[in-house]
């Protein structure tokens, strides 16, 4: 009698949700694209992923609260990696596919090892890996790398752009001749991934590097400042992770007395959250920016007063809006929905969900010109960009700021170039082709 | 003096400073495994929590001395919790059953705190100086900080009252005839609750104050949790049982990791000193099991 019962019951309901669905408006009516957020909010690097994630979240919130991609409203679902590559591959799976029945299209582990980790599985799937500034960096070759994309610059730009600023503070390149860099880096792949560019920038320009490297956590780094302090560099240069790393390779240059304005701070490390623990120590610190931290931006203005105005935001503390992550996230939740608007005017899909093959396509022709940058309102926060079906790169521009105790003060008008950035660029390509070839990899022809 | 040698006596001196802040996290440790004999997985834990609570009542507005106050209550509390609700239930049972409680207390510790009081990462200003003292390194050549020395000299206090307390008092007696078993303990009168409270009120006392002496240097965050791993060669090599074991334990950890890394890590490419105190502790291990101070455990089968 009971199972009778139950099952009644169960039909009624059914016939009852189906019949109530139609009539709630907006919702089941409204056309949905599935968005994977693989978030790192607990553990060591919190202060990043909160900050991130959180831009990623409140962009998307904003634009749907603004009519959605083209009437396409966007849905997402968030799984927690702690930054752990084998979590990351575990979201990876449980993201893959989202409430709705929707395949995910896009993937960002904002982290080397989570990328390194499911860099293989994106073509098989056809999920787009959107590494914002960080990963393999010879994934910047579309031909080799069809799926993967490194749109906020990589680290081999990153250093290059570095090397440069320090040639422009010495006075010109024919100043570096003789001039001694350490490179502090925690020692993974991460830390160790500008080191071919950097080893050839140095090699040309005569300067002598020396490679240091800290065992992770990073939280004792004596060792290693003591070295520094008996090599005499004229600039250090910090490839951390994590704000406990950063905040005390900080902490000791000033044990050692070494100048913090001769210390060029990562991107993962050059955030507000890597600075304040580090107090008086950070003041000077160098640090780069793809994306560049402020309020003043309209499109800032305009999420904090659509979404946090209407008490929708993701982050806790919303005096965080405008920081470097959340700056940075926001950035790169632009980039999927730009990629989005393209997908679907590509390939006649205005006002519909897309594939994984569609969005690559879109994000491929993402073409971030000054035009289309005051259009979003971010004119200045990131530099103007193209991607191709070859070119899986932005600009490899970054905007060098400062640490004045407060906040960062921008110190470079414009963004700041790779002295040679068709030298890079080879660099990339050079590497890619090897990968490929000893991996059989296929290489695709770009018209 | 020959710049190489001075050399040498600066990451020496540089080690011996960063195993007195080892010292300070293991002396945790000892605290527990005396009391239970149990590895307290929660030691890193309970650092992170102690001192984002501190730094969290300063933000609340309150002055120092009265955070550090309130801190102290909080983790007396967190000691009684922890008796209550996690020791009492486990009474007379196996070591590896605490063992894991601990691993589960580390868990609710970490994330109560995050809980409460965010992920953000906080500064900490002790108002100690941390840059190298100049008349010092004008005399010696040698990179000393005033927040060196605090540590080495809270480490020496800590260490010489808990080493009285455990030797010289009858509180200290009531431990150590716990550790060695939870029933005979207690059928000779022995409070072992309160015992518990005390001990791992004390242990959380401990905890604030490394956490403290770290924040200082790393700001206040979750890696702090992290610094247990730092520990655990120092409880091998010292002993888990003994408290100056602790502090001698500490300073070889740190000078032989510094002397290590500087002179034998650049033959392996660097970063060494993550595993250098772990070889230190195996070859003990393989000599030494109970470590240089610790109660040698004889027994009959």
């Amino acid at each position: 009698m009971r199972p009778m019962f139950q099952r009644a019951a169960s039909a009624l309901l059914v016939t009852a949700a189906l019949a109530a669905a139609p009539i709630a408006p907006g919702i089941a009516l409204a056309e949905e694209q599935y968005m994977a957020v693989p978030s790192s909010r607990v553990g060591p690097y919190s202060a990043m992923g909160t900050g991130y994630y959180g831009g990623i979240i409140d962009y998307m919130t904003y634009v749907n609260k603004t009519g959605g991609v083209n009437g396409v409203q966007l849905t997402w679902a968030e799984c927690e990696t702690e930054y752990n590559a084998a979590r990351t591959v575990e979201c990876y799976q449980r993201l893959l596919t989202g409430p709705n029945g929707q395949k995910m299209v896009v993937f960002d582990t904002l982290g080397t090892p989570g990328a390194y980790a499911v860099i293989n599985r994106m073509a098989e799937d056809e999920v787009v890996l959107a590494q914002f500034g960080y990963g393999r960096t010879d994934a910047a070759d579309g031909r080799v790398w069809s799926w993967v994309f490194n749109a906020a610059g990589h680290y081999w730009s990153q250093i290059a752009v570095k090397m440069n600023f320090m040639a422009q503070v010495e006075g010109g390149v024919e100043n570096m001749r003789g001039k001694k860099i350490v490179h502090l880096h925690i020692d993974s792949a991460y830390g160790r991934e500008p080191l071919p560019a950097m080893r050839q920038i140095a090699e040309d320009w005569g300067v002598n590097l020396v490679e240091i490297s800290i065992p992770p956590p990073g939280l004792e780094q004596k060792s290693q400042w003591l070295q520094i302090r008996r090599e005499r560099p004229d600039w250090v240069t910090f490839w951390g992770a994590g704000s406990g790393m950063n905040a005390t390779g900080m902490t000791e240059a000033a044990r050692v007395g070494f100048p913090r304005d001769r210390m060029m701070y990562v991107t993962f490390g050059g955030a507000e959250e890597d600075m304040v623990p580090a107090g008086d120590a950070a003041v000077g610190t160098y640090v780069v920016a793809n994306v560049v931290p402020g309020k003043d931006f309209p499109l800032v203005q305009q999420i904090n007063e659509v979404v946090y105005g209407a008490g929708a935001g993701n982050l806790a503390n919303p005096e965080r809006v405008g920081t470097v992550y959340w700056n940075r996230g926001v950035a790169a939740a632009v980039m999927w929905v730009e990629a989005l608007k393209n997908a679907q005017a590509i390939h006649g899909k205005d006002g519909q969900a897309v594939t994984g093959p569609e969005f690559r396509d879109g994000y491929e022709a993402l073409d971030f010109t000054e035009e289309k940058l005051a259009e979003l309102g971010m004119t200045g926060m990131i530099a103007p960009f193209k991607l191709s079906c070859e070119k899986h790169d932005g600009s490899g521009r970054f905007k060098i700021m400062q640490w004045n105790g407060e906040k960062f003060d921008i110190i470079s008008d414009d963004f700041v170039a790779a002295p040679d950035e068709g030298f890079i660029r080879g660099l990339v390509e050079a590497s890619a082709e090897k990968f490929a070839s000893e991996n059989g990899m296929t290489v695709r022809d770009c018209p | 003096m020959n710049p190489e040698i001075l050399f040498f006596f600066e990451v020496l001196i540089g080690g011996l400073l960063a195993g007195v802040m080892y010292s300070l996290v293991a002396l945790g440790f000892v605290l527990i495994y005396k009391a239970s004999s149990v590895f307290n997985f929660a030691q890193g834990a309970m650092v992170f929590f102690a001192v984002l609570s501190f730094v969290g009542f300063m933000e609340l507005g309150l002055p120092f001395f009265l955070a550090l106050l309130v801190t102290v209550g909080l983790m007396i509390l967190v000691g009684m919790a922890t008796e209550r609700f996690v020791l009492r239930p486990l009474v007379n049972q196996h070591e590896d059953t605490l063992l894991m409680a601990t691993i589960g207390l580390a868990f609710v510790l970490e994330g109560l705190a995050q809980l409460v009081w965010g992920v953000e990462v906080r500064r900490l200003d002790l108002g100690i100086r941390d840059e190298p003292i100049m008349r010092i390194a004008d005399a010696t050549g040698i990179f000393v900080s005033v927040l060196d020395l605090v540590a080495g000299l809270v480490a020496a206090v800590m260490v010489a009252v808990l080493a009285i307390v455990f030797s010289r008092t009858k509180v200290g007696l009531g431990l150590r005839a716990v550790a060695d078993g939870h029933g005979a303990a207690m059928s000779i009168g022995i409070p072992l609750r309160q015992v518990w409270v005390f001990v791992w009120a004390a242990a959380g006392i401990v905890a604030l104050v490394a956490g403290m002496l770290w924040g200082a240097r790393a700001g206040v965050q979750f890696a702090l949790v992290g610094l247990a791993l730092k520990a655990l060669p120092v409880l091998i090599i010292g002993g888990f049982t003994s408290v100056p074991g602790v502090i001698v334990a500490g300073l070889i950890v740190g000078a032989s990791e510094k002397i290590a890394e500087v002179y034998i890590g650049p033959y392996f490419g660097g970063g060494i000193e993550g595993w250098a105190p772990y070889m230190l502790a195996v070859l003990f291990l393989m000599f030494r099991p109970e470590g240089l101070f610790g109660e040698r455990i004889i027994r009959r089968v």
